[in-house]
């Protein structure tokens, strides 16, 4: 269903220093680990793609997963803890953290190019500058319905040309 | 005022506002309405969880003993904040006055000397600038609507107006963190906020509320007779069945 002529830009520079701080860790392995852990609100991406998922450090308990929230009062966090937790235990980690960390606060701009490309996969206009694109036709005569539509991250739009209601994640800069 | 009372006051302004919009669900003009009011109202709900998070490392106490178990007379929140606006209008009007404030106040915040503090703020601002186009819309979409709507939108603004004098008058002890600082100095930032509102406020084709009376007390525990009815339903859970978990 995804338009050919809907551009997705290239990686932004934000996501750019994750990817290369995720390529230099040690901790390779534990990013690939936690790449099967997904946002349960958006279950099209994993939570390194939407870039709530900061960092893998050591610490004084062994491992340290730093997350930050999409929106302050994001009611995924918890169901993230929990996953992130329950998928380290199950490849036989024990010692290890999970810290929230809100500075500096997160952006659109740190989800991945396959983020976006999945988002409009699924149905949802993904947060790319310009105008807003319906997912399932790709038209841009689109309309806003509402600033807010199933979660804090998603305005409502309405497709103007095949008239299909779509979500829009918005763009927060 | 210590840094601690401070990031309280801060943290109960936005739970006792995230309190009020999430009454709105299920009572808004149309189910997107709903949502909307239940987005923003998680916004300021998880604005309150981080300032009291913070709070608790101050030495505070846990974010459930700042919500749960205080009775108002404790609770440091503005009086803006509490005031029921149980008409849609009144709504409207608070969140104008209160987005156009935070989104000045918290850019400032944002260069707080205190790393955590300008670390919420920054997160914080974000989603202000959010709430402030939608709340902007509603007013020039009920302001410039019918006649109703219009004269509604009107009487709702200058019922609310006097409220807003305390967001610019620092209660005293504030002052020693201002000069450290820490926190913004609200008075410095009325001019740009009038200006704000009264631009939003011309597009709606409404008028600047001409009433001079003011009101304050919320920094210093004296409120309105709204907050203690909104505490008593917000904490009846907690403290019927202290510590119960699900």
């Amino acid at each position: 269903m995804t338009s050919s002529n809907a551009t997705i830009p290239l990686e932004t520079p934000e996501y750019a220093a994750r990817l290369a701080r995720r390529q230099v860790s040690r901790h390779g392995a534990i990013y690939a680990l936690l790449d099967a852990v997904r946002d349960p609100e958006l279950p099209e991406l994993s939570i390194w793609d939407l870039g709530v998922l900061r960092e893998v450090r050591d610490s004084e308990r062994g491992l340290s997963v730093a997350i930050t929230p999409t929106y302050s009062g994001c009611p995924a966090l918890a169901t993230i803890r929990e996953n992130i937790a329950t998928c380290l235990r199950g490849a036989g980690w024990q010692g290890f953290e999970i810290v929230e960390e809100v500075r500096p606060p997160w952006t659109t701009a740190l989800m991945s190019r396959a983020a976006c490309t999945q988002l409009r996969a699924g149905g949802i206009a993904p947060p790319v500058s310009g105008s807003v694109r319906c997912p399932a036709c790709g038209s841009d005569e689109t309309v806003l319905v509402s600033e807010f539509a199933s979660t804090a991250c998603k305005a409502h739009y309405r497709c103007r040309t095949c008239l299909e209601p779509f979500d829009h994640f918005k763009v927060l800069t | 005022m210590s840094l601690l009372a401070a990031v309280v006051g801060l943290g109960d302004d936005a739970l006792v506002l995230g309190q009020r919009l999430s009454a709105w669900c299920g009572k808004s003009p149309w189910l997107e309405e709903d949502l909307a009011m239940a987005n923003t109202a998680l916004d300021f709900l998880g604005r309150a969880r981080l300032l009291y998070g913070y709070a608790e490392q101050l030495g505070g106490c846990d974010e459930d003993a700042y919500a749960f178990q205080r009775d108002a007379r404790a609770f440091t929140n503005l009086l803006i904040y509490e005031l029921p606006c149980a008409d849609f209008a009144l709504a409207c009007a608070r969140q104008l006055l209160v987005d156009a404030f935070d989104v000045l106040h918290l850019e400032k915040l944002c260069d707080s000397a205190d790393a955590n503090l300008a670390g919420i703020a920054a997160k914080a601002h974000k989603e202000a600038r959010y709430h402030r186009r939608r709340s902007a819309a509603w007013l020039v979409r009920l302001g410039d609507g019918t006649a109703e709507s219009h004269c509604r939108m009107q009487k709702a603004m200058e019922d609310v107006w006097g409220y807003h004098a305390e967001l610019f008058a620092p209660v005293e002890a504030e002052i020693g963190l201002v000069e450290k600082g820490v926190l913004p100095d609200r008075a410095a930032l009325r001019p740009q906020w009038l200006a704000a509102v009264s631009a939003t406020l011309d597009e709606a084709t409404l008028e600047l509320p001409s009433a001079d009376w003011q009101v304050d007390g919320g920094r210093r525990g004296l409120h309105t007779e709204h907050l203690a009815p909104m505490l008593a339903e917000m904490q009846h859970l907690h403290r019927s069945h202290p510590g119960a978990r699900w």
